[in-house]
Formats: structure tokens, sequence, C-alpha cells
């Protein structure tokens, strides 16, 4: 049993070492809230991994267990079959990893519990980028973005993470933000009830004041925009074919109105920034016209 | 031979029972509080209660008292890193950042 | 009691899995241990087994499967082989260091490269530091008795840690046998049903489990498992009379075979114990004095019964079937001189990639051990004499 050190409203601790305005913090406090106690949370190594604790602290009130950066869908695969067959299908058994935990090193074991049907709920918290270990660029780094290991920019478009995992045809898959909160609230939900028959997976867009070079006071300012400008679109799929755009948006702001709030776009130049605002289009029409 | 435990357990030891390998059974928070350089000041006056502030703060340091006697807007100072991201977001924009006492300005 | 039956040592691994009722089967295939993921898979949708079985996409995944699922309370059941074993090397220690007593038939196969799908002990020796216990099976009767045997040892409130039943690829795994399979309510009262006696998962219980852990408390938490290690063996040979009683099979850490009055004995692992057996037997025949010493249990290494069967032999052999390289002998040898300090042990490599190691490669080991030509360095006894002519640049 916990020894109760610290008092907290919610699930997770007040004094979290999470950097201050860091958008994954909020989003845990959200997801835990709407989950609630009934639930085991599995966490790689990580910036999330602040969650987990050192040594004989913790600043978790549920359960959990601390995997590996490339087995956190795996993980929870066993724990939820262990709660199965004694009868706790009931417990949540939650995936709670970051972009290069998911989209890259993790990205078997994930692909493999999405098509086995294995009823856990995963959530990708993204910052765009290996955060934890100092800003190296992931396969959710954005084009042209600097990271340590971009430092001219990211060359190349990031993966849809959300498309393949759509592919699985699992009974619900979302995008998500902690700029919408409400949005994010109602995903973790109906995510938590689609857990019943299958898998569920939330991509959430977490601003990193560190790794973006954006001030901590603007993580929200920055995660709407990112929504507004058409970058990060809010839509939800179900059984893989059938896409809701949860939060629409017919007039987008310009794409140069979000990169600007962030240092990582500092160098990108006037062709570039045309580039990825006619991408951002394109994009965002194939995804209504779904 | 390795050596068993140098240190002999002592019968009050012997009695209880010990987790072997790495867990964390306690529930503690980091005093994050002292990070803080800037403070958010609220102008109550202008605040209409609407709790953007509490809804969007990462540390869930905020307390939103509409209808108490206490009315007001209140913070953690043990937890707050006045990140200010409620004063970025307050659609009254009643929240000011104010220098934290004893930090000098540069 | 029991009903006698022919299998193979991958049917055998499997029925041991079976009767200790394993609640989530985890399992991945991969040559030569695929049927055993594929009679476990038969054996739930016969109803044979009450178990979850998740159909993994790889051997990593497999491993923390069954950790995660044996952290819930019940046991976990998976098996792997050679590169699957090397796959899951980065986990297994997830499995040591967290205390879950899995049990895990490993089929012993070679390494890559050169790619083989044949056996050696390569893919164990290559773990043999990770916190695992390792017993080596010489039939497939052993192989399931064995995997009971370690259950009991890896639960044990003093151990609580993960074990190997390694069982040589092919040689074992897909030779039949006529194995002696217990009734289930004799296994069950040999093995009761699991207990957790360590920190779990629960949300009626929280804690986290496997979380950051500062320098100021690493060491200790190592030294709790090499403590673990430590009670193995008293454990292991606790396990093994309380199996001799119920199943009246005898098993022991180690098993000295004509070693009382030999002048030269070898030691080895697994299968080609039976061939050593039989060669000695042949060459007392002759009058020679030659012994075996078997040794079934690898991790713990049972250092006082090593050095204790081998006191009054003069000349020591061991029969490594992995390289070790880099190393003057390889690892079996390594730790038997190391026993045997200041006698002479001469070590041998033979049997690598699913070359059989026959009575010609012990006779012939034995005759150099006879003649007292012990060398410091490894002997590669099996090599051909053109091995460095083998492919010609044309």
């Amino acid at each position: 049993m916990l020894t109760m050190k610290s008092e907290a409203r919610g699930l997770i601790a007040h004094g979290v070492s999470a950097c201050a305005g860091c958008g994954l913090e909020l989003a845990a406090r959200v997801i835990l809230d709407v989950l609630g106690a009934n639930t085991v949370i599995v966490i790689p190594p990580g910036c999330a991994a602040l969650f987990s604790g050192y040594g004989n602290e913790t600043v978790t009130k549920i359960p959990g267990f601390q995997g590996n950066l490339e087995s956190t869908a795996a993980y929870a695969a066993g724990i939820k079959a262990g709660f199965e067959v004694q009868g706790r299908g009931d417990i949540q058994v939650l995936g709670f990893a970051g972009d290069g935990a998911t989209v890259d090193i993790g990205l078997q074991a994930l692909s493999g519990a999405l098509e086995r049907g294995d009823k856990i709920l995963y959530i990708c918290y993204d910052n765009e980028a290996y955060m934890n270990t100092g800003i190296q660029g992931s396969g959710s780094t954005p084009l042209n973005a600097w990271t340590t290991t971009t430092p001219g920019g990211k060359s190349v478009y990031r993966k849809d993470m959300v498309g393949i995992v759509a592919a699985h045809k699992i009974p619900y898959a979302a995008t998500a933000s902690v700029g919408y909160v409400d949005d994010l609230r109602k995903k973790v939900a109906k995510a938590q009830a689609a857990t019943a028959t299958g898998p569920a997976y939330i991509h959430i867009h977490t601003p990193c004041p560190t790794g973006w070079g954006s001030k901590p006071e603007h993580t929200i300012e920055v995660a709407r925009l990112a929504v507004q400008s058409q970058c990060w679109p809010l839509y939800e799929i179900t059984d893989g074919v059938n896409y809701q755009v949860t939060v629409p948006v017919a007039k987008p702001k310009p794409v140069a109105e979000y990169l600007k709030l962030q240092k990582r776009f500092n160098g990108v130049a006037p062709e570039e920034l045309s580039t990825m605002q006619t991408a951002v289009g394109q994009d965002y029409t194939r995804l209504t016209n779904k | 031979m390795q050596r068993q435990q140098k240190k002999p357990m002592t019968d009050c030891e012997k009695t209880k029972k010990y987790f072997v390998g790495p867990v964390a059974t306690e529930f503690v928070a980091a005093k994050t509080g002292v990070w803080r350089v800037v403070r958010p000041d609220v102008t109550i006056e202008d605040c209409i209660f609407c709790g953007t502030c509490r809804k969007h703060c990462p540390a869930d340091v905020v307390t939103v008292a509409k209808e108490d006697p206490n009315s007001g807007v209140y913070f953690d100072w043990d937890y707050c890193k006045g990140c200010g991201i409620c004063a970025n977001i307050c659609p009254k924009q009643c929240i000011a950042m104010i220098p934290e006492e004893g930090v000098c300005k540069l | 009691m029991s009903t006698r039956v022919m299998i193979d040592g991958n049917g055998a691994a499997s029925e041991g899995l079976r009767l200790a009722k394993v609640r989530v089967v985890s399992a991945y295939p991969i040559t030569p241990q695929s049927p055993i993921s594929e009679k476990l898979a038969d054996f739930v949708v016969q109803g044979k087994l009450d178990a979850k079985y998740i159909r993994v996409e790889s051997e990593h995944s497999a491993m923390c499967c069954a950790i995660g699922a044996q952290l819930t309370g019940v046991r976990a059941g998976t098996a792997t082989s050679s590169v699957g074993l090397a796959l899951m090397h980065e986990v297994l220690g997830v499995a040591a260091g967290c205390r879950v007593p899995i049990v895990m038939p490993v089929v012993n196969r070679s390494l890559v490269s050169p790619w083989s799908l044949w056996c050696d002990h390569q893919d164990a020796m290559a773990e043999r530091d990770g916190g695992w216990l390792q017993l080596y099976a010489e039939s497939a009767q052993e192989v399931l008795d064995l995997i009971l045997i370690a259950y009991r040892t890896a639960e044990d409130a003093r151990i609580q840690l993960p074990a190997m039943v390694c069982l040589d690829g092919f040689f074992l795994s897909h030779m039949s046998d006529a194995v002696y399979v217990p009734d289930q309510a004799a296994v069950d009262a040999y093995l009761p049903p699991y207990v957790c006696h360590n920190f779990h998962l629960d949300p009626n219980d929280p804690m986290f489990i496997n979380n950051l852990t500062p320098t100021a408390e690493y060491t200790e938490m190592r030294y709790q498992q090499a403590v673990g290690f430590n009670q193995a063996p008293a454990v292991l040979l606790a396990a093994m009379a309380d199996f001799k009683r119920v199943f009246g099979r005898d098993y022991s850490l180690l098993e000295a075979y004509q070693c009382d009055d030999a002048e030269a004995v070898i030691v080895t692992l697994g299968s080609m114990s039976g061939t050593a057996k039989y060669t000695v037997d042949q060459l007392r025949g002759q009058g020679k004095k030659v012994g075996v010493l078997k040794l079934t249990s690898y991790r713990p290494f049972p250092a006082e019964q090593v050095k204790q069967a081998l006191a009054p032999v003069a000349v020591v052999g061991v029969m490594d079937r992995s390289p070790g390289y880099g190393a003057q002998v390889a690892p079996v040898a390594t730790e038997v001189r190391a026993v045997l300090s200041g006698k002479p042990v001469q070590g041998f490599i033979a049997g690598l990639g699913g070359r059989d190691i026959s009575p010609a490669t012990f006779v012939k080991a034995f005759a150099k051990l006879l003649t007292g030509e012990i060398t410091a360095d490894v002997d590669w006894v099996d090599v051909k004499e053109n091995a460095l002519t083998i492919r010609e640049v044309k």
C-alpha cells in the first residue's frame, strides 16, 4: 500500500519535476482524472517516467510499471491478460508513452497489440522529439523543425501515426491536444468505453517549451495555434474507417503564426514555409474528405 | 563464499516484510514551488471565476472559489512553478505574473 | 499417478507448462522451439489449459507480456530459442531484477553469424550472468521434470528468480522418447498455486514498480539478487528431494558418473551427457578409468559440489558447446578451472551449429586427458583441418 506523504486532489501529486509549462503534465492529469483509480499505467523511460517517481517515492496514486522503451504496448497487453484471466477485466490498463517510444522504437509492439485486439488504452503524448534525452529528432518531428539531430531542420515529413493505427481498424483512435481539454476529456472517456471491445488509441499534442524553444506560458496558446492553423487537426476514427473532425477549422490561421512562437522553426526559409503551408492545407482537405 | 547481509537483521527487522527489487511505495510530491521566479497575481475585481486557469494548470495548483465566503482564486505556493500559463490564457487577462519576493531582477 | 507417452523434448516442455497451469501464454515461434508455441495454443483451444494465449509479434514482446501478466499474480508461460532469446535479452533483466519467477524452456540453438538452425549453447551462455537460474536437461523426461522443479525453486520466497530450463535443439526438442507425464493431481500436490511474494500490480494495492533507482540503492538491489542465488542450491536440492518423494525420479545439481576411481573426467551440459556416459562405458570396457560429470544446474553454479566430485580426479576436461571468444577457455571450463585451482583442466569446444558430439569426439578428448597433454588454451576438438581454407576466393 502506498504511504501517503503528500496531499493531492487528483491521482497525481501536485509537485512533479516536469519542466515549467510542460504540456505532458497537463495531459497526464486530465487522462487519469477521466480514467479514475481502477487503472494500471505502463510508462516507458522518457519524460513520463517523471510520474513513475524515483527510488521509494512516486507521484502517482495508481499502480504503475515502468517498462522498456520499445514495449509499452506489450507490457500493457500482458498486464491486461493477467487481470482478464482472474476475472478482473474491468481494470483499465493504460500505456502512456511519448512519440519516440510510440512511432519509432515502440511501433512493432504497438502494432502487435492493436492487431491482436488487446483491450488496452494506448496514449501517445507527442512532443515531437526525444525530449527526455535532450531534444533528438523522432519520426514525429515535423518538417523543418530543429532538433539536436536535425540541426539544419528536419528534411522529411513526420509519420502519420494515427493513420498507421487506423489501418489496424481498432474500435477507437483519435488525435487530441492539451489546448482543447474538453475535447481531450471526451475522447479519453470514449476510448475507455471502446476498450470493452478492443484497443483504443489517442495521440495527444503536448507542447514542450524546453524542446520547442517556446515560452512556458505559451504552451496552451501554441497547442491551440497548432489546431487553428490545421497543423494538428482534431479528429477521431471509429473502426478504422469512420473519420470525424471534432474541432473543425474553417478559417485556418497561417502556419507561420504557429511557428513563430517556437525557436525550433527559426531557420525556416520563406519557400520552406510555403511548402509547409501547402502540405498542411492538402492534409486537412484529405482528412475532411475521408 | 559471498558474505551474506553484512549487517545482521535486528529482531524487529526479522518480523517485518520487505520487497526486493525496484518499487516505490510512498506517494510524495516534490516542492516545485521553489522553482518560481515569477508568480501569478489575480486582480480579483476583474475575475469572472470561469476556471480557465484551473483547467489548464499543469500542476493542478489553482483553486477557483466562487461561492465561498472567501471567494477568490488561490494558488498552492508549495507547488506552483510560476510557468505563467494561467496568466497567458485568462480570457479577462486579469492575472499578472509578478516577480517572486526575494528574487533578484536581472 | 502418471502416463507413459512417446513425446519429444518440445512436447515434454509443453506438458510441463500445462501441468504448471500457466494462465497467460505469450510465445513467438522460432525453430526449433516452434512446436512448443503451437502445442500450447492447441492446449488452450482444446480446453486442456485454462489460459489466455497472446499471439505476440516478437520474442521481446513475449517476455514483456509474460512479465506484465505475472506481475498481476498469475503464472505466465513462454519459451524461446537462439536469436529469440537474444532479442529478449533486455527484458530478461527486467524479469530478473523485478524478481518475477517466470520459468521458460529455452531450446538451445546457435547464434548468428553464421546462420544455423541447429544446436549449441551460445544462446543460453550469452545470458548466463543475467540473473536467471539455468538448468540443463539430458533427456525429454528431464525437460518435463526440471520444469516442475524449476517452478518450485524459482517461486520460493527465498529465491524469487526466473529460471530457464535448457534443452538442446533437435537433439532433445525433436527426438521422441518414452516420457512419464505425471497426473495433474500429483503435480498439484507438488506445485501449489502461484503466490507472488513480492510487489505486484493491483488497483486495490497501488505501488509503482521498476522506477528509476538511485545510486544509493542500486547495489543493494543487485545484492538482493545475489542473496537469492546464494540460497538457490539448497532450495533446488530441497525441491529435487521432494520431487523424488512424489514422483520417484532422482535429481541433483550435478550427476557424477563413474567418477569415484576415475583418472580423467569430462564435465558436460545437456544432451551430450548421454553420449558421454555411453562412451565412458565403452572405454571402461577397455580398462580406461574415465568418468563424466554432468551439470544439471549451471546457474547457480554448484561450485562446492563440483569441487567435491572432482577432488579425487587427477585430470579434468570440460566440453563446452559455445566458443567463449576472447577467454582462454570457454565459459563452463573457465568456471570449472576457477573451482579447481591448481588442478589441470583442459577446455574443449565441440558441437557447434548442430555438429553432433559423437562418441568419437569424447574418445578423442579422453585420450588427450589420459596422455596428460593438457594445454592452457582451449582445444577445438572436433574442428576440421581445413578450417581456414573452406572458401576459396575465385
